[in-house]
Parts: C-alpha cells; structure tokens; sequence
C-alpha cells in the first residue's frame, strides 16, 4: 500500500505523427482556457515531440491572433521545438551550482559518450542533448534529465549508464 | 494499525534514487508477507542524506540514511521497521544537528507529512490561518500581514501587506493572486521542495491573498523543470476543490476563490513579474515598463498580486500565530525566517530556515560544513546569477537584505553557492554574461547588446588579449547595463561581473589578490 505523491520518470520517445485533425482536437481542449497559447503549444509538445509549423496557424486562427504573434510567441521560449527530438532527451544542467560541483568536467563527458553536441539531435535521430539552467538539484548537482527523469550527483557511473540507455 | 514507513518523493530524493528505494521496501514487504504504508512524504531538506527513509516506531519516528535500493533487505534483516540499529541509522531525524538548529515556520510539515492528505495537514495546524483570515475579514488580514514585516522572498523584498494594501484599495473587480513559481535562479530551490513536500501550504497562502484583496482567482506559474512540483500542485488542488477549501464559498465561508497552475516554458526572464504575466497571457515574454504596476494592471490588465511561492508560504504561519511571532525573529528591517538553501561544491547541502542575522560565514562553514571537494572555500555566489560572489573576508556578513546591498550584494531568493578554490573567477564572470545575453528578453538595448559585448570582450581577457584596456570596456558595459536597463535581468549581471574582477582580480591577470591583502 503506498499513499502520498510520486512521479515515477515516464520514458518518452514515442510520440504521434502530426496531422492537423489531432492538432485541431489538442487546439479545442483548451479553448475555454484564459491566455491558451503556452497551454496549447506544450500539449502540441507532448503529443508530437515538437511544434510543428502547421500547427501555427491553426492555432493563430483558433485564438483569434495572426500567425506572426504565434510564431513569436513559440520562438521565444527555450522549451519549444521546430523539430522532432531524437528518441532520447538528454537534458544536462550547465548552470552555476553544478559547475561549482564540476559540472564543466561533466558535461563535457556527457557529450563525448553521447557523440552529440549541445543543442543537436544526432543525426541518426537517437539523442537530443539539451544544456538546461538549473533543474532544483542544485544541493545535488551536477544533474541532469533524462528522458524526463532526474538524476542527481552525476559521476562517472551515471554517464555510462545514460549513454547505454542512450543506445537502446 | 500497520507499519508505516516514509520514503521522500521529493525531485531531490528521487534523483538520488528514491523512486528505486521505495520499490525495493514494497517488493521486499510483498516477499516478506509484511503489510507496511509507504508514504511518499516531501524532503526534510538535508538532501546529503537522501534518500532519507524514515520509519514509525513506538519512540517516534527514526530515520535512516542515505539509503540504496541494495540496503534494504540488509536493512529490514537487522530490525528497520522497530527502528533498530543499522550504520545507516541517523535516529530522530529532528534531532539531527542540521534540523535541530532551524527555526521551521514556513517549512514546519515539509518532510512530516504526507503531502496530500488534507487530513493531515489539518491535524499539524493547516487551515487554521485561513480560518482567522475570514474571520477577520480582508483589510484586517492585509493589516495582520503587514505587521508581520513580512518582504517579499523572490528576490527585491518588497513588503508584503503594501503590496497587498495597493490591490486591496482598487475597486471590486476581477483581481487575480498570480504565485511566482518561476525559481529560476542557479542555486535555489526553496519553491520546489514546498510545492513538492506541503502543496496545500501554498493553495492556503493564495487562498488568503484571496480574502485579503478581494481576489477570487489565482494562477501559479511554475518553470517547466520542475514537473514533480506540477504534478504534487495540481494533486493538491483537487484535493482541496473537493473538500470545499477551493471553489465557491471556500471553507464555508462568503468568499470564492480558485486556482490553477500554468507551466513555464524555459525562459529564465519570465520570473520577473510583468515578464510572466506577459507569459501567461500567452506572449512573448517582454518585460512590461512600470508604471502601471501590476497592482492596478496586472494580469489581462486586472489589479494583481503576485508574490513568490515562499512569500504566499509564509503567510499562513503569520495569520495562524500572529504577525508578532513572526516579526519577533529576524534582523534589522529583515522580519521573521529565511529558508536558506546551500547548494554547489557543499557537504551538507540542502534547505536550512532560519532567522535572519546568521552569518555568511556560519552558513558556509558550521551549517553547510565547507566543501564536499574538502577544500578550501574560495567563493560563495548568493541570489542566484544576477547576485555578487563573495571572498571570504566578506563571510562576516549577516543574512540580512541590507546588509548585502551595503556591501554591492543581494540576497535574492536564498540561494548559497559555494565554491573551492579551484574555480576561475573569469569563466565564472564570462558566465554571468553569457546567461544575461541567452536570457535577454531583448526589450532594451544596454541588456541585449551589452551582455554580447561583455561576453566577447571577457573572452579577449581570458587570452590576455589587451587585458587592462579590455576590463575597462567591461566596466563601462557593466556601468551603464546597471543605469541603462529595464529591469534587473540586465540592471544586476553587473553583480557577478563586477564583484569577480574586484575581489578576485588575480583571476583577470590584475596582479595581487585583493581577497588576501584585505585579511
Ligand atoms: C530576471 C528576473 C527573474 C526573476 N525571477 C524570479 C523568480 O524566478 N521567482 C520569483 O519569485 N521572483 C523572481 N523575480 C522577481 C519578481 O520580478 C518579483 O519581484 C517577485 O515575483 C515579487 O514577489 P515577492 O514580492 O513575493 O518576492 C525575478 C526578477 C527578475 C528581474
Ligand atoms: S534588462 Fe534585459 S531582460 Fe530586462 S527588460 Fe531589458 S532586455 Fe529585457
Ligand atoms: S544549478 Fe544545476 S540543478 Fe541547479
Ligand atoms: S522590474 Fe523588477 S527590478 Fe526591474
């Protein structure tokens, strides 16, 4: 018997192919919400993996707003993508608390074992790596996220095991 | 009744294997034929020691810790559940000397209870400052908190009960409770952990504000990396829609007021206020110019509140035992506790609340025990990326807001972050700049413009490129982003900036260093 509050890390990866009927379904879910965009384009997120440009104007013709103000608004937040992520997310936190804790070291070996860049997706789809500031580990750090779940105290142990999860 | 036992569900706790731990105990009592409650508390905040696995005994509660998924069969053998001895055993987690030194107000039930039991939180004084905010009425609760001294937590410390007073005195109307859930600062994590660990702390807060003002809906805008505190939030409130205490008529009473959280999306700018309702409002971020204050226009240009999650957190506690309780502790114009998060190259890290007036030194060294590295401190950063790095001959400084800006410092939202004497003073002032320029919501020129300059020049001092000439171009950037900006985003990176190159100048090439002609 449990009680209380858990998130348990929910693998990502397997997302739904776009097409404008789910997007207009997502866009009506959250019609009656106040100031529906973000809502909107992080459930375009989750469903699809990224935003993608048709969905755009569908959702500046839903709310009423030109398709400039919705671009505008997805461009200018880190979170949201133009593109599919890599099956796996790999979220490392480059902020000054975990550089304090080696952090630069860290990262550094993270991408090495990934063979990915800061901000790319591999070209064979596999990993997206992602320099994130700050994630709340910060008594804990150098940390990361990986496909949603954390992980605290990075070392050497836990690169290997992020790179073969990477793998599968 | 059964035996129960608590394991941490805290993001903290978790990253460091708790979610592994607490299936380890349930498959080890299914094995064993034992009917044990595991309970996913929140953190008590002494995150060295998770995850810390706590067990009810007839001597109160032991705690054990850090614990593995592999100690568990080694654990349950050697008497656990009778709270019987084991290396990991830490005994009365409230007598751990870390714990025992705090003065708990705000983070009182974070870690004790099970953190969306209303029940529970009923029985260890929830509701109850709600309960004399109604009776009192709302300018008499804006007054209570007022009294209490209490200042903002999110970082500019602006008193509470004016901000409260200014919306409480426009005329009826919507008017909205807006928490800043954004803590987006480096270090910091103080929001988290209670959103996490006493969700109903925060709807009670925002509740209040709500009799207070005469706002019936509120929004908690929390950062999207943080989908534990999204989650244990949104549980909570349906909890409390279901029990009357959200809704029409909350808790029986004449007064209406609901909520809802809305989720950032990674943009560092959004915590500042007007930012963020911006965000809200489904906008880009742009920070708005002031005047009009979000008090007479905020969201969707409604008389707002908007507060930090710590600040709202605070509040029950004052109306529960009087703002007098509260303002009794503290220091100067700094009323009542701080939780204080220690954070980076740090050997006890975690989340200690405490009275304003302990010093920086204290903190760091006594509470916080130096470095996990074991070496030297050599820099502290407190406040997050836009707060100043303090040499050790600065460690004498009381944690108090004006004592830090006296000495070109800010206490932000809490944040310590400690440093050994391996870090290089210069990448971490370059730092400063860059996050200022990938953050910039790019509404003014000095921010956007000068934080790309500053990063390009720092780089032409790391290569000791024209070194003199160049930190006096970082200088004159830093002057005038402090003069020339909208808001503190561009207005405090001089903080870091500045404070790198004066007590750290060895690190800049300048010679000797001033940190050890000073002592
Ligand atoms: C760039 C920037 C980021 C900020 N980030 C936060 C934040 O993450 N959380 C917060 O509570 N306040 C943040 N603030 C401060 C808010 O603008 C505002 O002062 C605060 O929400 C007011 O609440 P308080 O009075 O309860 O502190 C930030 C300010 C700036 C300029
Ligand atoms: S200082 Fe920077 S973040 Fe703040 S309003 Fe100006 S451009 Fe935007
Ligand atoms: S700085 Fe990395 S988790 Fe906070
Ligand atoms: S807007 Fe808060 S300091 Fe400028």
């Amino acid at each position: 018997m449990s009680s209380g509050y858990a998130v348990v890390g929910e693998a990502r990866g397997r997302y739904e192919a776009w097409s404008p009927v789910r997007g207009s379904e997502i866009i009506a879910d959250h019609l009656a919400m106040e100031g529906a965009t973000l809502p909107i384009l992080h459930a375009m997120q989750g469903a699809f993996g990224y935003v993608p440009q048709d969905a755009v104007p569908l959702i500046a013709d839903a709310l009423n707003l030109s398709r400039a103000e919705v671009h505008g608004t997805m461009t200018f937040y880190h979170d949201f993508r133009h593109e599919p992520a890599g099956k796996h997310v790999v979220k490392v936190c480059v902020a000054e608390a975990c550089q304090a804790a080696g952090g630069n070291v860290t990262s550094d070996r993270i991408a090495k074992a990934l063979d990915c860049a800061f901000g790319e997706t591999r070209p064979d789809g596999q990993v997206t790596l992602e320099p994130i500031y700050c994630l709340g580990l910060c008594s804990c750090s150098p940390s990361a996220m990986v496909n949603g779940r954390l992980i605290g105290r990075l070392d050497d142990e836990a690169i290997d095991e992020i790179a073969a999860e990477c793998r599968s | 009744m059964s035996a129960r036992i608590y394991v941490p569900g805290d993001a903290a706790a978790v990253a460091l294997g708790a979610d592994r731990v607490a299936k380890a105990f349930e498959e080890a009592f299914r094995a064993r034929g034992l009917e044990v409650q595991i309970t996913r508390n929140g953190s008590r905040g002494m995150h060295w020691l998770e995850p810390m696995v706590e067990v009810v005994t007839s001597a109160g509660r032991i705690a054990y810790g850090p614990v593995k998924a592999r100690d568990v069969a080694g654990l349950l053998d050697a008497g656990f559940l009778d709270g019987k001895g084991h290396e990991l055993r830490l005994g009365d987690p409230e007598e751990i000397p870390f714990f025992k030194r705090q003065q708990r107000f705000t983070f009182a039930r974070c870690g004790l209870i099970d953190p969306v039991s209303l029940d529970e939180y009923r029985a260890n004084g929830g509701y109850k400052g709600l309960e004399r905010a109604i009776e009192l009425g709302g300018p008499a609760t804006i007054e209570e908190v007022f009294e209490s001294g209490l200042r903002g937590r999110g970082g500019a410390g602006f008193p509470t009960g004016i901000k409260w007073r200014t919306v409480g005195q426009t005329p009826p109307q919507q008017k909205y409770i807006v928490c800043n859930a954004d803590e987006g600062d480096s270090g910091t994590f103080a929001d988290r952990m209670i959103m996490e660990g006493d969700p109903f702390t925060l709807i009670e807060g925002m509740t209040i504000a709500g009799v207070g003002v005469g706002a019936t809906k509120g929004y908690v805008y929390c950062r999207s990396e943080y989908p534990h505190a999204i989650k244990a939030m949104n549980a909570a409130i349906k909890v409390a829609r279901k029990a009357g205490y959200l809704g029409k008529r909350v808790a029986g009473s004449d007064y209406d007021f609901d909520m809802e959280v809305r989720e950032g999306a990674g943009a560092y700018v959004c915590g500042e206020e007007t930012s963020l309702l911006e965000s809200i409002e489904g906008k880009r971020g742009l920070v708005r110019a002031k005047p009009p204050l979000p008090a007479h226009k905020g969201l969707f240009g409604r008389p707002t509140v908007i507060n930090n999650v710590v600040s709202l957190c605070s509040v029950p506690f004052i109306m529960a035992n009087g703002a007098k309780s509260y303002a009794d502790v503290g220091f100067g114009r700094s009323r009542g506790t701080m939780p204080i998060q220690l954070a980076g190259n740090v050997k006890q890290g975690g989340l200690f609340e405490i009275a304003f007036g302990i010093t920086l030194g204290e903190l760091v060294e006594d509470v916080a025990g130096g470095t996990f590295t074991g070496k030297p401190i050599r820099a502290v950063q407190v406040g997050g990326p836009l707060g100043a790095y303090l040499p050790r001959h600065q460690f004498d400084t009381p944690f108090d807001y004006e004592a830090f800006t006296k000495i070109d410092a800010l206490i932000g939202h809490g944040g310590v972050v400690i440093f050994d004497e391996d870090v290089d003073m210069a990448r971490m002032a370059r730092f400063a700049m860059e996050f200022c320029a990938v953050e910039s919501c790019g509404k003014c020129t000095p921010c956007r413009i000068g934080s790309t300059r500053g990063v390009e020049t720092l780089d032409k001092v790391i290569a000791g490129q024209d070194r003199e000439r160049n930190l006096a171009v970082v200088e004159d950037l830093c002057h005038t982003m402090k003069l020339g900006s909208l808001c503190a985003l561009g207005g405090f990176t001089p903080y870091p900036v500045m404070s790198a190159i004066t007590h750290f100048p060895e690190d800049f090439g300048r010679g000797r260093p001033l940190s050890v002609a000073a002592e």
